[in-house]
């Protein structure tokens, strides 16, 4: 345990997987906190494919495979799928789910054929961009936190500014538009910020357990607190928890993952969370059930003694 | 969008009027050529079997949806330009009550037009928040996670957020249905107490039954405005069989003889 | 057969199955339960490799399955608690589940040839030489034996429960009072997508399958609302992107099922802009329609209301429209033979135009 704190403040590999992976997790799980709250928890899972075609769209064009460059190709994808998505659903009778899978697979299969012409013009190899299917977290570099970091204080802050208007979009948007918020922009933005949450997580988790980091600890956080405010913050220490854990406990051993070990302690978070959460745990929802029949027994016949009785 | 400024309206133009609107959903119109005009400090029904487009109407009144035809003003301005006062309580199912919220913050959002962009919501708005609880009996349940409160308390909660608008006009969308009949005579005092400070009050109703006792004029609407008027001149049972199409058995109303109280 | 036949064949054999479960997985808004029990199935692949040894079908098939239908388990089961959406029961399960396939993997099969990219994008190109090898002969592809039992089942299972299957999803209170559990419908469905999900990864991979649960399916959903014809619509749809996909693929020497995927969605999106009741060009055509009509018939019914003659002045008061969309309405009016002008600023319903009139009117005189 002391090794592995004195890893973390110490060992610069780490310290930068670490700190990607916390960013990673505050970032998602503010984010997360309103897209699960909307129903669009399934976002990270869609957008997050969608950004294979950017990536080699912006390989291809720019023959380097500097990070901003591939980023803001995923970005760029990214945020037309999310733009595709919200018409199809709008405009169209096809339901969210559908249209989530529609974008998925078609724009993950297009970048599919995009690495295969990569491949096969030699301009470089594949194995690099392959990388965003299961992340690389563990060869974060400082540059990566770096950017990683701008994003995501990008992101955090027009939450802060817009929390009150993010709040009020995800309960009653009827009541929202009546007031004169232009909520099909407000709509539009917070999705846009789920695709730099994405952009954000895709190089430490990657492509597939993305939308976890958007979910989990949200889901978790909304098990202990009945206020939005709350659970913002809650949610985002959970996913820093799971980040760095995730992390330090990859760095223990060969052959441990780093993106998925992440995963893992934030579902171990999210089933505890489900048992001991203050306002809605099992545990405690038990231990409320059993305290009520107390008071019900009690209070019915006071000549009845509690525990039995003829 | 600017914050909002709490003077009242100085113009003697309708609070609602609604000329010539029809609205058509794929092929099919949904309101047709509806056209009546709401003085102000009334009770107003608007009427109708499911489907008649009511909501359609809040929604084009709101400028929430554009209509084939026709336009609506309040104040004789457009909606747009007259947010300021009106205040909306939509359909209680149109929400997820599992939202992370209490009653005290539901109602400051009523206050969010108020504050502008940014702004959060102060000591004063959260005063102001308690005052409009109270008015509608909820002040002990303003900590309440919305989900533990009844359909009654729920809607009370919506009430309480439209009070905080401190709008001239209402436009509530069913707030009578599935609550309680304890809730139900709170709602109506709280609509009666509106009336009597000069404001008025549309409310989109599904009980034929106590159009009668409640409200001071009616629209029936199927499509098309079958009938508009003072209660005891529209409510009629002709008019109402029209509206309905065929035969409309209630007994309550056709032995009180449509009288207001 | 031709390597080309074969792999067409291949590809038109996952087509079909995913084009049919998938149809119902879109109009029950599980769409997405598609994608995840794709995903979720590959702790199963691992487990049902640790216990066998071997990557044989048969195997990663039961492994799978079971994994299949366990995602769908968990998933209702943490609906259930009432604490955690739908949406966020799936994206956790599947996610968790892949997890757990990738870490059990890296840690325990790293030396084995389980390649993950294999399980994601299958390898379609490799399909005519697997062969299936039984007691010593060669009986052919082993994807299309393994597609094909695949195909039957899904294809009976539809035959046999079509009623069932379309009671139970459009309309679940009649099912329930008929005494068809919904449940069972459902994991029955699950089970079903898990199969053809595994049986389909050896040749196309996880993406494809959801391309094909998924894409065609919703295109036949643009087109029409009646299953039988959404479920042949889809397999037809299906089957032509495998087909189109794969000679582009050949001509351009590109991935083979990515782009079966990409032409399904051209496919959708052809069907998005041109579909004849829902398409958006319909859509704006029927806009641009419903004015004109509109808009003619207000005027012929205004002008009913005031005693079917009026002068035009009236008669545009009434209406409150501008003077310059009063008149192309009434030149389009005229036309139609609804009205005409008797005398100079006057105007005046035709029989044609009386009788539309209270054809639109909410109560006729």
């Amino acid at each position: 345990m002391v090794d592995l704190l004195n890893d973390l403040l110490f060992d610069y590999t780490i310290r930068n997987v670490a700190l990607g992976a916390a960013v990673l997790g505050v970032v998602g799980g503010v984010l997360g906190s309103f897209a699960i709250l909307r129903r669009q928890g399934l976002f990270g899972d869609a957008l997050a494919h969608a950004t294979l075609p950017g990536v080699c769209v912006a390989f291809i064009l720019s023959g380097a495979k500097s990070p901003a460059v591939l980023l803001s190709g995923a970005a760029l994808s990214a945020g037309l799928g999310a733009l595709l998505i919200l018409t199809v659903v709008n405009r169209t009778r096809i339901k969210q789910d559908a249209a989530l899978g529609i974008v998925l697979s078609v724009f993950f299969g297009a970048g599919t054929v995009l690495l295969t012409y990569i491949g096969r013009s030699g301009s470089g190899d594949q194995s690099g961009l392959d990388r965003f299917i299961f992340g690389q977290a563990a060869t974060i570099v400082r540059d990566d936190v770096v950017t990683m970091g701008i994003l995501a204080a990008l992101a955090l802050l027009v939450v802060a500014l817009l929390f009150k208007e993010f709040k009020l979009l995800s309960f009653d948007p009827a009541f929202a538009a009546s007031l004169g918020f232009p909520v099909a922009r407000l709509n539009v933005l917070l999705t846009l910020l789920i695709v730099v949450a994405v952009i954000v997580g895709i190089q430490a988790v990657g492509v597939v357990l993305m939308a976890a980091m958007l979910i989990i600890p949200a889901a978790a956080a909304r098990q202990w607190t009945d206020g939005l405010g709350a659970m913002v913050v809650i949610s985002s220490l959970f996913g820093a928890f799971s980040g760095v854990s995730g992390a330090l406990i990859s760095a223990t051993g060969a052959n441990l993952p780093t993106g998925p070990l992440i995963v893992l302690c934030a579902t171990a978070l999210l089933v505890l969370s489900l048992f001991l959460g203050r306002s809605r745990g099992f545990l405690w929802g038990w231990i409320g059930s059993r305290q009520n029949r107390r008071e019900a027994l009690r209070s019915s016949d006071p000549s009845i003694p509690y525990g039995g009785g003829a | 969008m600017k914050p909002q400024n709490l003077e009242a309206p100085t113009t003697d133009a309708s609070p609602l009027e609604v000329r010539g609107i029809t609205a058509a959903y794929r092929d099919k119109p949904v309101l047709w050529d509806v056209s009546f005009r709401v003085p102000e400090g009334q009770l107003v029904a608007i009427v109708g079997p499911n489907g008649a487009g009511k909501t359609t109407l809040l929604k084009i009144i709101m400028g929430l949806m554009e209509p084939a035809a026709g336009r609506a003003t309040v104040y004789g301005r457009p909606f747009s330009k007259a947010r300021q006062w009106v205040g909306y309580v939509p359909q209680r199912g149109s929400v997820d009550w599992d939202f992370p919220t209490n009653a005290l913050d539901v109602v400051q959002m009523g206050l969010y037009g108020r504050l502008g962009w940014f702004r959060r919501p102060g000591r004063r708005e959260r005063e102001t928040a308690m005052e409009c609880l109270a008015k509608v009996g909820m002040a002990d349940f303003a900590g309440r996670q919305i989900s533990q409160l009844s359909g009654g308390q729920q809607q009370r909660v919506f009430l309480a957020r439209a009070l905080a608008q401190d709008a001239r006009l209402y436009l509530t969308d069913e707030p009578f249905a599935g609550v309680d009949y304890k809730t139900e005579q709170a709602i109506v005092a709280l609509l009666r107490e509106l009336k009597a400070s000069g404001r008025t009050v549309v409310v989109v109703h599904h009980d034929l039954g106590t159009v009668g006792d409640y409200f001071d004029r009616v629209v029936l609407l199927n499509k098309g405005v079958v009938a508009e008027g003072p209660v005891e001149e529209a409510f009629t049972p002709e008019n109402v069989a029209a509206a309905y199409g065929g035969t409309v058995a209630y007994l309550a109303g056709a032995e009180r003889g449509w009288s207001n109280g | 057969m031709s390597a080309d036949l074969i792999i067409v064949l291949t590809a038109v054999l996952v087509a079909v199955p995913c084009a049919l479960l998938g149809t119902l997985l879109v109009l029950r808004q599980m769409a997405m339960m598609g994608d995840a029990i794709s995903h979720a199935v590959l702790p199963g692949i691992v487990l049902a490799f640790f216990i066998s040894e071997s990557l044989g079908s048969l195997t990663s098939l039961i492994g799978a399955g079971i994994f299949g239908l366990l995602t769908a388990v968990l998933v209702e089961t943490l609906r259930n608690t009432g604490r955690v959406k739908e949406d966020s029961s799936i994206g956790i399960v599947f996610t968790a589940l892949f997890a757990l396939g990738v870490f059990l993997v890296s840690k325990f099969a790293r030396d084995v040839h389980l390649d993950l990219n294999h399980v994601l994008y299958g390898e379609i190109a490799f399909a005519p030489l697997n062969s299936l090898i039984v007691g010593g002969q060669d009986l052919g592809p082993r994807s299309l034996w393994t597609l094909g039992i695949v195909t039957a089942l899904a294809v009976g299972m539809v035959l046999l429960l079509y009623k069932e299957l379309k009671i139970a999803t459009f309309d679940p209170g009649l099912a329930a009072a008929v005494g068809l559990s919904p449940v069972f419908v459902h994991y029955l469905l699950m089970g079903a997508v898990s199969v053809t999900t595994v049986g389909a990864f050896d040749s196309v991979g996880a993406i494809l399958v959801v391309a094909f649960l998924i894409v065609p399916p919703a295109t036949a959903y643009l087109l029409t609302e009646r299953l039988w014809t959404m479920m042949s619509l889809a397999v037809l749809l299906g089957a032509g992107s495998a087909c189109v996909g794969y000679y582009l693929a050949a001509v351009l020497d590109v991935a083979i099922a990515g782009m079966m995927a990409v032409v399904a969605g051209g496919f959708f999106v052809l069907a998005l802009l041109i579909s004849p009741s829902r398409g958006l060009v319909a859509d704006l055509l029927r806009q641009h329609r419903n004015r004109r009509s509109f808009a003619r018939d207000l005027l012929v019914s205004k002008l009913a209301g005031l005693g079917e003659r009026a002068n035009e002045e009236e008669l545009v008061r009434h209406l409150s429209w501008e003077s310059s969309d009063f008149s192309r309405v009434l030149r389009d009016a005229m036309h139609s033979g609804l009205v005409l002008r008797p005398a100079t600023q006057e105007v005046a319903l035709t029989d044609k135009g009386r009788e539309a009139a209270c054809n639109t009117a909410v109560t006729c005189v």
